[in-house]
């Protein structure tokens, strides 16, 4: 993690500023300012604290979800260890991004209760680091690859400031971990596809969050791109992070992640990757199309070998 | 001539000039009978400025005449072009928010319903016994109907399964129907000015007292001082609202401070521009100013410099010329502006991108010359010329004959002899006595590793097919850059196994 640690003579702006460099790398106890005041060991006990412990990143209670009455999530409960890379995986249309945005408050939920670290996220926020999926934006819009990174700090900087160059610094830091530092004043829209998605990275990690949620990162992107979002993952993880991924590719779940939540309307199974990814589970989480399946049989062939991708 | 003393006295006819009956209903129901109807009446009441009914032509105005309005010298003037310039300078600032989040037609929708909001005005002032053309109070009328619009479309929009555009379109036919209705009510009532409202449909600039200027003025630099505060939130909002939400900025709120800000700006443009014609001047400087630019601050910047200026010329030249509406002129000035940007925009104006398109195809074309050359002596190898570890041949002397350079592409010989005369000029061939070509030092270096990066991406291509197909970058000079050095690596491996036996590095001492 590099975040700026030597920075210049400090203006008014600059020391207004709530942001202390955030340097503390001790791996759990990774906080910031904001959280002083907010650390997972909180006094107040959330309702259903028993069940669901406070120290979890995210804790999901009894979720169903639904689009013009049409449920797309059913009673979802999940209890998501800290410090792992956990996949949701899952059919088209299994909901595996309405889990994320419902988490995140983007959409309304009929019923249930969603916790970070032990608190509902309109108080967490700060905490919580997210990637949309790519094609939710206008990558048209006239902004550069570094004014977008820098959104990731706004929640930091405050109303009505400038970006200062302390938050440029950050950004560019940012957009270093992912190899796109050469890029940074380039317009967006000049950025391939893969890059775009390394911007999008980019801004989450000049979040500086501490969970993180990721939709599609893997969407069709190119080789390069996809091993600079593995790297940074394990960065992540390493700094004592939990990262969610959003994840289409059954080929790679087993090399990339720890943890694996199995989501078809509603959680089939999740745990640790070894225990859950199994043919039956898949079975179960797919259906019996053939086509999958038989994809998953090949897969289970090519394990026992070396794994492909480099 | 006669008739140019001052301007004031012209303006003055000019707001002189209502017809006190007729023509006003039409005038709601299609804002260019009315356009034509007062010109129409003009000449009749205009008995000073010596034109006759039958007087139509466009007179050039005098050098001290043009001096005079452009230096702003008469009283009047200097009020109304203030005024339409402080209008364009908020309107293009807010307009470039409004077009990238993509709510144009919104603003449209807005000024429409902003019509009934004036005519309710009027007769809630004449019922309380007030003056029925106090202008604040008109606008005041004006701003609430207008949010009051927007806020039924943002009903239509989460209520109903209606998309915006039918939201729009109910929304704007509907409330400019009742401004109508409610206008014609007004006609039969027994009190005077009625007529004055006439000028919020197609807006008459001509008519903006010193007191109107001013509330354009503090409008515009309100308007100004909260796009500045809230620049960044405004740029996230527009371009990111997902992430906006998820990291707690109040979106709805921002919204709704957005759209606000454009209710301000159509409410203070209805009298000079008029409600039919307001959202040009939010519309069209931002949309100019996105050829120009690929960074928001320039773009917000460059649209409120081309509305400031259109505002500043329209009121010129309708200053200047009596028989121009001001609304109308500002509206085609910026659209004139709009023009110029669309071809001479740097960043995205046609002749940009022509040239650009240019450069790329002569690239192509230079990388297909440089090909050819060096495949074409390629495959005349002999076991004297010696071969590199990826089958290349070294480049050292590579000369080809014209003629055998022809059937190597579809191109044709005078398409041919121009683009080797480019490369000529570029010092990256000569052109030999013997109809023939042959390859500098550079362009030697530059053939070799266009055909060895154009191998490698056909190799990967070939046996990466299923990885990512549209990430192949042929022009990537590094194409270790966009692949990694192993992959490079692997994909070289795989091009010298497949040497065709006659490629084979011979031996030094022959067979």
């Amino acid at each position: 993690m590099n975040q700026p640690t030597a920075n210049p003579p400090r203006t008014a702006a600059a020391d207004a500023d709530r942001t202390v460099p955030p340097a503390r790398m001790a791996s759990r106890g990774v906080t910031d300012d904001q959280t002083a005041s907010a650390t997972p060991v909180a006094h107040t006990a959330p309702p259903t604290g028993e069940e669901h412990p406070r120290t979890a990143p995210l804790a999901i209670h009894d979720m169903t979800v639904a689009y013009d009455r049409k449920p797309v999530l059913w009673d979802v409960d999940l209890n998501v260890p800290e410090g792992q890379l956990v996949a949701i995986v899952g059919p088209n249309g299994a909901g595996k991004s309405t889990l994320i945005k419902a988490a995140l408050n983007l959409m309304p939920m009929v019923s249930g209760q969603v916790l970070i670290y032990g608190k509902p996220y309109r108080k967490q926020r700060h905490l919580v680091g997210y990637v949309p999926q790519r094609e939710t934006v206008d990558w048209d819009f006239p902004v550069s690859a570094l004014d977008v990174v820098a959104m990731g700090r706004y929640g930091r900087i405050g109303w009505f400031r400038p970006v200062t160059r302390k938050h440029r610094r950050a950004a560019l830091d940012a957009l270093e971990r992912v190899e796109m530092a050469q890029y940074a004043h380039r317009q967006i829209s000049q950025l391939s596809g893969g890059q775009q998605q390394r911007v999008f990275l980019a801004r989450a990690l000049a979040q500086d969050a501490k969970l993180y949620f990721m939709d599609e990162p893997f969407a069709s992107v190119d080789a390069a791109t996809e091993r600079a979002i593995v790297r940074v993952l394990h960065e992540l993880k390493d700094a004592g992070r939990t990262v969610i991924v959003v994840h289409h590719d059954l080929q790679t779940v087993t090399e990339y992640f720890d943890y694996l939540i199995l989501l078809n309307m509603r959680v089939v199974t999740h745990g640790s990757v070894d225990d859950v990814f199994t043919q039956e589970n898949l079975r179960m989480t797919y259906g019996g199309r053939l086509t999958l399946l038989s994809e998953a049989a090949q897969l289970f062939t090519q394990q026992s070998r070396s794994p492909g991708v480099d | 001539m006669a008739r140019i003393n001052t301007s004031r006295s012209r303006l003055r006819s000019f707001t002189a000039r209502r017809p006190k009956h007729g023509a006003l209903v039409i005038a709601a129901v299609l804002s260019m009978s009315a356009f034509t109807a007062e010109t129409a009446a003009a000449p009749m009441q205009n008995p000073k400025g010596g034109h006759s009914i039958a007087d139509t032509g466009f007179t050039w105005p005098t050098v001290e005449q043009t001096v005079r309005v452009l230096t702003l010298r008469d009283y009047n003037t200097r009020i109304v072009v203030m005024g339409v310039t402080c209008l364009g300078l908020a309107s293009g600032t807010v307009g470039t928010f409004l077009l990238l989040r993509k709510r144009s037609l919104t603003a449209d929708a807005l000024s429409h319903a902003a019509l009934p909001g004036i005519g309710l005005a009027f007769i809630t002032l004449v019922l309380l016994g007030q003056d029925g053309k106090h202008l604040p109070g008109l606008l005041a009328g004006a701003f609430v109907a207008g949010c009051l619009g927007v806020g039924c479309i943002l009903i239509i929009r989460h209520t109903t399964r209606l998309k915006d555009d039918a939201a729009l379109g109910i929304v704007l036919s509907v409330s400019f129907g009742l401004g109508v209705v409610l206008l014609t009510i007004i006609q039969q009532m027994p009190v005077g000015g009625q007529a004055g409202l006439q000028r919020f449909v197609i807006g008459r600039a001509a008519s903006m007292g010193a007191r109107d200027a001013w509330v354009i003025l503090i409008c515009a630099a309100a308007v100004i001082v909260v796009c500045a505060a809230l620049f960044k939130e405004l740029q996230l909002l527009c371009f990111d609202q997902g992430y906006a939400g998820a990291q707690g900025w109040p979106v709805i709120r921002l919204d709704v401070i957005l759209m606000a800000l454009v209710t301000m700006v159509t409410v203070i443009a209805l009298q000079s521009v008029g409600l039919v014609l307001a959202v040009a001047m939010l519309i069209i400087p931002a949309a100019a100013a996105r050829f120009w630019t690929d960074q928001l601050m320039r773009m917000t910047l460059t649209a409120a410099l081309i509305g400031m200026v259109s505002g500043y010329l329209g009121a010129v030249i309708s200053a200047l010329q009596p028989r121009m509406p001001t609304g109308p002129v500002i509206v085609l000035v910026c659209a004139a502006g709009f023009g110029v940007s669309m071809v001479a925009g740097i960043r995205r104006g046609m002749v940009v991108r022509v040239w650009r398109h240019w450069q790329l195809n002569n690239r192509v074309a230079m990388q297909h010359l440089l090909r050819a050359m060096f495949e074409q002596y390629e495959s005349g190898a002999t076991p004297d010329r010696v071969f590199d570890e990826a089958r290349m041949i070294q480049p050292r002397r590579i000369k080809v004959q014209f003629d055998k350079l022809l059937p190597k592409r579809s191109w044709t010989a005078a398409e041919l002899r121009g683009i080797a005369a480019t490369a000529v000029r570029r010092g990256l061939i000569h052109r030999n006595d013997d109809n023939s070509l042959s390859l500098t030092d550079a362009g030697g270096a530059q053939a070799r590793r266009v055909v060895r990066n154009h191998r490698l991406w056909e190799t990967y291509l070939i046996h990466y097919a299923d990885i990512a197909p549209s990430h192949v970058d042929r022009d990537a000079d590094q194409i270790e850059h966009v692949l990694g050095r192993d992959m490079v690596d692997r994909l070289e491996r795989l091009l010298s196994e497949q040497l065709p036996p006659r490629t084979v590095p011979p031996s030094p001492h022959g067979a």
